[in-house]
């Protein structure tokens, strides 16, 4: 990797990484470095600074406080995937975090990392719009919470100010009764999805009690497909009520054309997905 | 948490496979070897040429253009000579006549349109990346900083992508040349007028190969080192071709070509990219030369996708005429070949090759081929994975599917009713090659028995009946290819600029071992173990006594190197016939030491005994020493029992196979799911088994990958968009199925070990049968072709438009 000059800052503590993006004129914040590092490496980023986070202990780990599971932002991929605490209480994260391209960069890029990129083609945003996560933020004036619907804010944007720390999310504890799937749809292993859909349902009695639906890939942001929720709720679990429900996975969505998929396409498959992610989910 | 390799455990486990060997094996030729040399290679602890240091040396960096097309209206490289570590900066003006335009060595017509090319380009780029300065300096991130430092305009010229646009010959790549048709190369053999005229069926059909970016794991390296004080110079460089390059770089540079080394050290893929002569090259020894200092420049992946050269990109219009019955009577085929901006080492050969492959493995009467090699604004193309004969393969084996299904006739009886049968051979083609031998018959047999054809054709038939979302497909591809290019007069008769030989030396040291010296140039191939099987069953020593010496023009000064599958069928019977020359000589010390008539000698295993008395008897060992010594050697003779030996081929070879592909495909999604893979290949006898499954394996993953994966994508300005592995998309073992690989052996009657070369079969196999596999999945709902590769979209979209007009 040959990145144009920078200056290094290796940050012990929260308050120590938040100073120092505070005092420089602009800085990056490296949290394993997944996207960064490719950035600095075709020379689409040229930050005065690197603040790095690999040694700030206090932003790894993963806890439970109450009926809410709480994950550390400079927690890995890897070491999510090996929570039981996740599995148990947060399945749709460790689907979804599974499919996080490969083994070398599940055990370098991490979970905090890849929310606060904020890619909309990246597959934990849309699972954290769909639970409903909280993001815990400290900027130069302190700790504040911001709810997941409006921590992605655009294309690459997030309600983090340059000078704030993602310092971990908190998601609510998926009780009994919930089943869950993350359906992504890309054409290599290591490739982003062209669509994704993250699905958690709670079934009663063989219909649908409740669902909470977000899209990856869908926009500029995460998508949270609140169209297709309303109509499953309540309704019946079958293919065909689900398919019908799932039409609606495009209302809200704005999918760009690339070189992977067209807007009319993507447009299509989303309505598949959905329908396939929540049939699984509620399976 | 990271692990250390561990160099010795990882050469103990490749020790460990060897035991998995059958242990009754008599002979090396056969045996399933662990490679010798991947313990170095997994581990890194070998040389890549990016790890050699010099001290004092300097790095150099590449200023590329951004434009597909421009004048350069200015260009000032004050700047970059200001910054820090900077030690020389040059434009195409200050290297002036020390540039000398790169070679091409197949001039295919005598009126090609050969444009210059130099390696910083003069007054005009032609492509993204097209150099336009280079920035030496102490280090390499000073070097890449300085480049931004380079104050550079450009005046904007059309750019042109599109092969037949680009002949309208509107928009000029080289202006001076009034033409962006670099060639028309035509072959023609029987009455195809009248074949055409008076056929019961012809199908027509255009197939578009699409461009592939070659990406070696290795990314290309080089390192000039120079010795100012005798004007000597050794180039290090990650390259198929230490020795085409050698001559060419005293060709095109002047030096004296025997002041030059070049050396090939352990190289990390190739697949044809590495088999040029880059601006890279000339450009280090350049520098080296007016600095006197070593200079190394290394690609990075990004520069790679611009500066490395591309593969395939054609356009094939392919017609062909047969009987009601089915019997083939004849073939035209137009190409139009995108040679990129410019002509490389082999560029217009590459596609012209597929003049001897298009008719494949079918009978016929008649034929006929053009080619024409179109200029467009693009990275330059050149040989890559089985070069011409893999798009030749694609196009006659997917217009053998669409005959089929006119005919209404099952593809594998089509191809069984026109092959050359196995009793025709040896067999003259319309295109004039003589297969010396083949067994379709046996090949195909293996492969349906594994596949399970009628049992998956009865489920496809149920799933088509019950409309099933998910609908089975198979495709089929009985492929042949030419190996082992070539013999010499073969190439001369085709303009090639060389010859298509191969050298082998052996030397047998005083203690028994042996060095085998060989100018093929592995890089991944695995020929330090394929040859010392060779060596040791020919000479009668043990596998570990042989070392393989390879890839220095100091220590190996001889060779023609490595592409397409030549270097067992070429090399390989080169080292077996040097080995040969060793032992008859041997034999006349061993029957002076034994005092018993040289008639006499048996030769066995390593072992020289007297007829009728087996105590008398004496080891190669026992005469390399005896020889070394000089003692006691028949009179006159020369001390030294080693031997060289060149070996031109007497003909190609000819490696066969039939590969069968189950695909399913999600009509909701256009999803394409390899279900199953079979390939039968019939690579004549075998040196190591391991050694061919992995290249077939590698070859079907490479050949999957243009079916359904890869794809270099310019839009109409002129700009690679698919420019990083996350928009070409490689794909990886967890991507592909598992193969079931098996092989029928029929020997090459044209070498003595009966070998035919495995390099390239699994790569120009599979796209077809791949690509066949989906149309047969979808085409009863009305679709008519995909085009590669067969992303989910594609077919998708393909399956909406043929419902569409199906309303």
């Amino acid at each position: 990797m040959i990145p144009a000059e920078f200056d290094y800052v290796r940050a012990s503590s929260v308050d120590e990484a938040v100073a120092a993006l505070a005092g420089a004129g602009d800085a990056k914040l490296l949290a394993g470095g997944q996207s960064l590092l490719p950035l600095l490496r075709l020379r689409l980023a040229y930050p005065e600074v690197v603040v790095d986070l690999g040694r700030v202990d206090a932003l790894r780990g993963i806890r439970e406080e109450g009926d809410r599971l709480v994950i550390g932002a400079m927690t890995t991929h890897a070491e999510v995937l090996g929570s039981d605490a996740v599995r148990r209480h947060a399945p749709l994260v460790a689907e979804a975090t599974a499919t996080v391209a490969d083994r070398q960069v599940r055990h370098r890029g991490t979970f905090g990392g890849s929310l606060a990129h904020a890619d909309p083609a990246g597959d934990l945003p849309a699972v954290a719009l769909a639970l409903d996560a909280e993001f815990v933020v400290q900027g130069p004036s302190g700790r504040r919470t911001v709810p997941a619907s409006e921590f992605f804010t655009d294309y690459l944007q997030s309600a983090l100010a340059p000078d704030d720390v993602l310092v971990e999310v908190s998601l609510p504890k998926l009780g009994d009764g919930w089943g869950v799937h993350y359906e992504k749809f890309h054409r290599v292993a290591q490739a982003w999805a062209i669509v994704g859909v993250a699905a958690a349902v709670r079934r009663s009695n063989g219909s649908i009690a409740e669902a909470r639906i977000g899209l990856t890939n869908m926009g500029p942001t995460p998508v949270r497909a609140t169209a297709v929720e309303q109509a499953l709720a309540g309704g019946a679990a079958s293919q065909e009520a689900v398919r019908q429900a799932a039409a609606r996975a495009t209302d809200g969505a704005r999918p760009t054309s690339d070189l992977h998929a067209q807007a009319d396409y993507r447009n299509h498959l989303v309505q598949v997905l959905t329908a396939r992610a929540v049939l699984k989910a509620a399976g | 948490m990271t692990e250390e390799l561990d160099a010795g455990l990882v050469a103990e486990q490749i020790r460990q496979a060897d035991v998995l060997a059958p242990p009754d094996q008599t002979t090396e030729i056969g045996r399933r070897r662990a490679r010798k040399e991947d313990a170095k290679l997994v581990t890194g602890q070998t040389t890549w040429t990016d790890n050699i240091q010099f001290p004092g040396m300097l790095h150099a960096a590449l200023l590329r253009s951004p434009m597909a097309h421009a004048r350069i209206t200015k260009l000032d490289v004050s700047g970059a000579l200001q910054r820090p570590g900077v030690i020389a900066a040059y434009t195409a003006s200050d290297l002036g006549a020390d540039q000398i335009g790169l070679p091409c060595a197949w001039p295919v017509t005598p009126d090609m349109v050969h444009p210059d090319h130099h390696p910083i380009a003069v007054d005009e780029v032609r492509h993204v990346g097209d150099p336009v300065a280079v920035v030496v300096a102490r280090d390499r991130y000073s070097a890449a900083d300085a480049l931004e430092a380079i104050d550079v305009e450009y005046d904007a010229l059309p750019a042109v992508v599109d092969m037949e646009e680009a002949l309208k010959d509107e928009v000029l790549v080289h202006a001076d040349k009034g033409t962006n048709r670099s060639f028309t190369w035509p072959f023609e053999n029987g009455p195809v007028d009248d074949v055409f005229a008076a056929a019961e069926v012809v199908v027509e059909r255009r197939f578009i190969q699409q461009r592939l970016v070659p990406c070696a794991m290795e990314p290309r390296a080089v390192v000039v080192a120079p010795l100012p004080a005798s004007d000597e110079y050794t180039v290090y460089s990650s390259t198929q071709v230490p020795h085409v390059l050698k001559l060419m770089l005293a060709m095109v540079t002047g030096l004296p070509e025997h002041k030059l080394r070049v050396v090939a050290p352990d190289v990390g893929g190739g697949f044809g990219s590495k088999l040029q002569v880059y601006g890279e090259e000339v450009v280090c020894l350049l520098l080296a030369r007016r600095l006197g200092r070593p200079v190394k420049w290394t690609e990075s992946r990004s520069e790679g996708f611009l500066a490395t050269h591309h593969g395939r990109d054609q356009i094939q219009d392919i017609a062909i005429a047969a009987d009601r019955d089915g019997t083939i009577r004849g073939l035209k085929v137009e190409l139009k070949a995108d040679m990129g901006a410019y002509l490389m080492l082999v560029t217009p050969g590459v596609p012209v090759l597929g003049a001897f492959m298009f008719n494949a493995i079918y009978k016929m009467d008649a034929y006929r081929f053009t080619c024409t090699g179109v200029f467009t604004t693009k990275t330059p193309t050149d040989a890559y994975r089985g070069a011409g004969r893999p798009e030749a393969t694609f196009a006659i084996e997917r217009v053998m599917d669409e005959l089929a299904v006119e005919l209404g006739m099952d593809p594998l009886e089509l191809r069984r009713k026109n092959w050359i049968r196995h009793e025709e051979f040896p067999y003259t083609t319309i295109a004039g090659l003589t297969y010396d031998s083949g067994n379709y018959e046996a090949a195909t047999d293996r492969a349906t028995e594994l596949f399970d054809y009628e049992g998956l054709r009865a489920e496809q038939q149920q799933r088509r009946d019950r409309n099933d979302p998910v609908q089975l497909g198979i495709g089929i591809s009985t492929f042949t290819e030419m190996c082992g290019l070539a013999p010499s007069r073969v190439l001369g008769q085709l303009s090639y600029g060389a010859g298509g030989w191969e050298a082998a030396t052996i030397r047998m040291l005083p203690t028994g071992k042996v060095e085998v010296v060989t100018g093929t140039s592995p890089h991944g191939q695995g020929h330090v173990t394929s040859w010392s099987q060779i060596a040791s069953d020919a000479l009668g020593v043990p596998f570990e006594d042989v070392e393989v010496i390879h890839g220095d023009t100091k220590t190996a000064p001889m060779g023609m190197d490595t592409y397409g599958s030549r270097s067992l069928v070429v090399g390989g019977i080169a080292v077996h016939k040097a080995c040969e020359k060793v032992v008859d000589k041997a034999r006349r010390v061993a029957a002076h030491l034994l005092e018993a008539s040289e008639g006499d000698i048996d030769f066995q295993r390593g072992v020289f005994s007297v007829k009728g008395s087996p105590d008398a008897k004496v080891s190669i060992q026992e005469v390399a020493l005896a020889t070394f010594a000089a003692h006691n050697l028949p009179e006159g003779m020369e001390p030294s029992l080693n031997s060289d030996y060149v070996l031109d081929p007497e003909n190609f070879s000819f490696p066969h196979g039939t590969h069968l592909c189950a695909v399913e495909v999600d009509t909701e999604t256009g999803w394409v799911q390899i279900r199953k893979y079979v390939a039968v290949d019939d690579v004549g006898n075998v040196i190591n088994p391991l050694i061919v499954e992995g290249q077939v394996h590698g070859g079907l993953a490479q050949g999957i990958a243009q079916a359904l994966f890869e794809e270099g994508v310019y839009d109409a300005d002129g700009n690679l968009t698919s420019g990083t592995l996350v928009d070409y998309l490689v794909p990886a073992a967890s991507d592909l199925p598992e193969f079931v690989t098996d092989r029928t052996v029929t020997p090459s009657t044209s070498n003595p070990l009966g070998v035919k070369g495995v390099g390239e079969a699994g790569t120009i196999a599979s796209t077809p049968a791949v690509v066949n596999a989906v149309l047969d999945a979808v085409r009863h709902l009305g679709v008519q072709d995909v085009r590669m590769p067969c992303s989910p979209e594609r077919v998708w979209r393909a399956l909406h438009e043929a419902q569409a007009g199906a309303r």
